[in-house]
C-alpha cells in the first residue's frame, strides 16, 4: 500500500492544493502508519526469533562431538555431547508421508461427496461436522490414538507383516506387543489433518463455475467424467494448497506423536515396529530434561524442520505456478 | 440413438464410417411442460424443428425460451428440483423414454452456451478433444484429424493453428465461443442447440458466429435462442415466438412459422407487437 501517490481528491469543493502533491488526509496517514508499523514489527519479531534460534543452535552445534546430519543417537546432555537429526528427520518424513497418502485422497473424496453427490441437507450437516473435527485439539487425538486406536491396530499390524512382509517396510522384526509405531502415528496424523484438507478442498470445489460443469455435461459427460474434466483440474491448485496446510500440521504435530509413539533413536525402516521418533515429538520429550546444550540441540533440530517445511512449500508453489496460464484464474 | 450399446464403440464407429451420415434429425416436441420444483416455467409446447435448418426462439425475458431449449438435450433436469413432462422425439425416438440414458442424449444433441465456457485448465487442442476423449477416442492420429476438422468447421483453424497448446481461456470472447462450437461439433452431434450464443460478444464476433451458423445448418439441425430480432431474421429459417400468458404464468409458444412470415405478417397480435418493439 502506498500513500505517496494518492489519487485525485474525492471532494472537489475542498480548496485546491497549493502544492503539486495532493493533500494527504490525517486519517490516511494514521492508518498507513499503523499498517506499516504492524508490518515492520512483525518482521522485527521474526528476525529476533530467527537470530535467537540460530545463535542458540550454533552454540550447541559447535560443541557437538558427533555429526549433526548423520548421527543416529541423541546425547547432548553429557560431558561429550553427540547428537544427530537423521532419525528424527526420517521419522518426521515417514509419518507425514503415511498421513498424506491416507488423508489427501480421502479428504478429496469427502469434499467431492459434499459438493457434488450428497443431498443438500446431508451436505450441510457433514460440512458442519468436518469444521468441528478440524477444531479438535491434537492432545485429544493423542489420547484417543494411545488409549483406543493403537491397541485396535495391533491386528492390522500383524496382518500387514504376514501378507506384505516381503516388502522391507512392512517387515516386522520385533514380536508385536504394542502398536505404538510410526505406522499408527501416520494413521492418527491422517485422521487429524483430514478435516482441514477436506474443509479447504470443499470450498475450492464450490468455486468451480457452473458454466464449466455444464460444458462438460453438455458434451455427454457422466457425473464422474464431469468431475474429472471440469472440477478436479480447476481445483488442483486448491487441493495442493490444502494438502500443504495439512502437511504443515502433520510434520509439526508434537503432542499427539509424543503420546502415541514409543520412541527410539535407532533408525529403522520397519514402520510396523515400535521405534523412530519425529523432530517435534523429540523436542517435547526431551525439553524438560535438557541442559543448555541440549536445548540448543533441540533448537537446531527445530530449524531443520523449518527448512524442510520451506522446501516442501516451495516445491508446491512451483507445481502450482508451472501451469498458471491454465489455472482458470483469468477466465 | 442406441443408448444401451457401449458409448465407446457407438461413437467410434460413427466417426470412422461416414461423418455426414445420419447427421441431421427432426425434433418433434409435443405437450411439453417444464417445472422448477412446483413452479411451471413452460407450458404445453408442441412444435417441430426441421433438419438442415435453423429454428430461432424469440420472446421477452423470462418467457421460458432458455428453459425450453435445455429440455431438448435433457440439461434442464440437472437443476435440483427441475422436471419435465411431455415428449421430445428425435426422428421418432422419445428422448424422455424410460430406456434412454440422458448422458447419451447429450452426446447426440450438442449445446453452445450464452457465455463462452472453454475449460480454463485445458489448451485449445484439449478443449476440442475433451468430448472425443469422453467418447473413448484416444488415438493421437484420430484426435488430430478431428480437432483440425472441428476447428475448421468452426472457422477458427487459421487463427489458432499455431498455438493449439496455448490455454483456451487466452482467446478473445468471439474466438472462445467459436472454440466452444468446435468442441460441440467435434463429437458429431445430430442437433446443435445454441442458447443466446452471441449475447456476450461484440458485433464483429457476432457476425463471425452468424456466418458460421449459415455453414453449420448444411449439416446439423440448429436451434438458437436469441434476444436479437435482427439476428433471428438473418440466420433462421423458422422462428418461434414465446410469451408469458401473464405475470406469474408459465411461458407458452405463441406461434411458429417461416421467419419471413413471422417478421412480415404474423398471425398473432402479440407477435407483431413484440417484433415492432412495443413490449419486451
Amino acid at each position: 500500500m502506498s500513500t505517496t501517490t494518492p489519487t485525485a481528491p474525492a471532494e472537489p469543493e475542498r480548496k485546491a492544493p497549493a502544492a503539486k502533491r495532493t493533500k494527504v488526509r490525517p486519517g490516511d496517514r494514521i492508518f498507513s502508519g499503523a499498517a506499516r508499523g504492524a508490518g515492520i514489527s512483525l518482521l522485527a519479531i521474526m528476525a529476533a526469533i530467527a537470530i535467537f534460534l540460530v545463535v542458540k543452535a550454533t552454540d550447541a552445534l559447535s560443541k557437538n562431538q558427533g555429526s549433526f546430519l548423520t548421527d543416529q543417537g541423541w546425547d547432548p546432555n553429557t560431558a561429550k555431547p553427540a547428537f544427530g537429526v537423521v532419525t528424527l528427520v526420517f521419522g518426521t518424513v515417514v509419518s507425514a508421508t503415511i498421513a498424506m497418502l491416507i488423508a489427501v485422497p480421502v479428504a478429496v473424496g469427502v469434499a467431492l461427496f459434499i459438493t457434488h453427490y450428497a443431498p443438500r441437507r446431508i451436505a450441510q450437516t457433514l460440512g458442519y461436522i468436518i469444521d468441528l473435527l478440524a477444531a479438535v485439539p491434537s492432545v485429544v487425538y493423542g489420547l484417543w490414538g494411545y488409549i483406543f486406536l493403537a491397541p485396535k491396530l495391533l491386528g492390522l499390524h500383524s496382518w500387514l507383516s504376514d501378507y506384505l512382509g516381503w516388502i522391507p517396510v512392512f517387515d516386522k522384526e520385533q514380536a508385536g506387543v504394542t502398536a505404538r509405531t510410526l505406522f499408527t502415528v501416520g494413521i492418527v496424523l491422517a485422521i487429524m489433518i483430514l478435516p482441514i484438507i477436506a474443509a479447504v478442498t470443499r470450498e475450492v470445489f464450490l468455486q468451480v463455475p457452473r458454466a464449466h460443469e455444464e460444458a462438460a455435461l453438455a458434451l455427454g459427460a457422466t457425473r464422474w467424467e464431469m468431475i474429472r474434466v471440469a472440477v478436479l483440474p480447476y481445483g488442483k491448485p486448491g487441493i495442493i494448497s490444502a494438502s500443504m496446510l495439512g502437511l504443515g500440521r502433520a510434520v509439526g504435530e508434537t503432542i499427539a506423536v509424543a503420546m502415541v509413539l514409543s520412541p527410539s533413536f535407532d533408525l529403522s525402516i520397519h514402520i510396523l515396529d515400535p521405534g523412530n521418533t519425529t523432530i517435534a515429538a523429540n523436542i517435547a520429550n526431551q525439553f524438560g530434561e535438557s541442559n543448555e546444550i541440549g536445548r540448543g540441540a533441540l533448537i537446531a533440530s527445530g530449524l531443520v524442520l523449518f527448512i524442510m517445511t520451506l522446501l516442501v512449500n516451495g516445491a508446491a508453489r512451483v507445481v502450482i505456478n508451472r501451469r498458471k496460464a491454465f489455472s482458470g484464474a483469468n477466465s | 440413438m442406441k443408448a444401451t450399446t457401449t458409448r465407446t464403440a457407438d461413437r467410434g464407429t460413427d466417426i470412422r464410417t461416414d461423418p455426414e451420415a445420419g447427421m441431421t434429425k427432426r425434433i418433434e416436441v409435443s405437450g411439453l411442460n417444464a417445472y422448477y420444483g412446483s413452479h411451471k416455467a413452460v407450458e404445453d409446447i408442441s412444435m417441430t424443428m426441421e433438419p438442415r435448418s435453423v429454428t430461432a426462439f424469440i420472446g421477452p425475458s423470462g418467457c421460458g425460451k432458455s428453459t425450453f431449449i435445455r429440455t431438448l438435450n435433457r440439461m434442464h433436469e440437472l437443476i435440483p428440483g427441475a422436471s419435465v413432462d411431455g415428449s421430445v422425439a428425435l426422428d421418432g425416438q422419445d428422448l424422455y423414454g424410460s430406456e434412454i440414458d440422458p448422458v447419451a442424449v447429450r452426446r447426440t444433441v450438442g449445446m453452445v452456451f450464452q457465455r463462452p465456457n472453454p475449460f480454463p485448465t485445458m489448451s485449445i487442442y484439449d478443449n476440442v478433444a475433451a468430448g472425443l476423449k469422453l467418447a473413448g477416442i484416444k488415438r493421437k492420429g484420430d484426435l488430430d484429424a478431428i480437432v483440425e476438422r472441428s476447428l475448421r468447421g468452426a472457422n477458427l483453424w487459421t487463427e489458432v493453428k499455431d498455438r493449439l497448446n496455448k490455454p483456451g481461456a487466452g482467446l478473445s470472447g468471439g474466438q472462445q465461443q467459436r472454440l466452444c462450437i468446435a468442441r460441440a461439433i467435434a463429437v458429431e452431434p445430430q442437433v446443435l442447440l445454441m442458447d443466446e450464443p452471441c449475447s456476450a460478444l461484440d458485433p464483429i464476433s457476432t457476425l463471425a458466429i452468424e456466418d458460421l451458423i449459415a455453414l453449420l445448418k448444411e449439416r446439423y439441425t440448429i436451434v438458437i435462442v436469441t434476444h436479437n430480432m435482427q439476428q433471428a431474421a438473418r440466420v433462421s429459417d423458422k422462428t418461434a415466438f414465446f410469451n408469458l400468458a401473464g405475470p406469474g404464468q408459465p411461458g407458452r409458444l405463441v406461434e411458429i412459422g417461416d421467419t419471413e412470415t413471422i417478421f412480415s405478417a404474423p398471425t398473432e397480435e402479440s407477435t407483431a407487437d413484440y417484433i415492432a418493439g412495443r413490449f419486451g
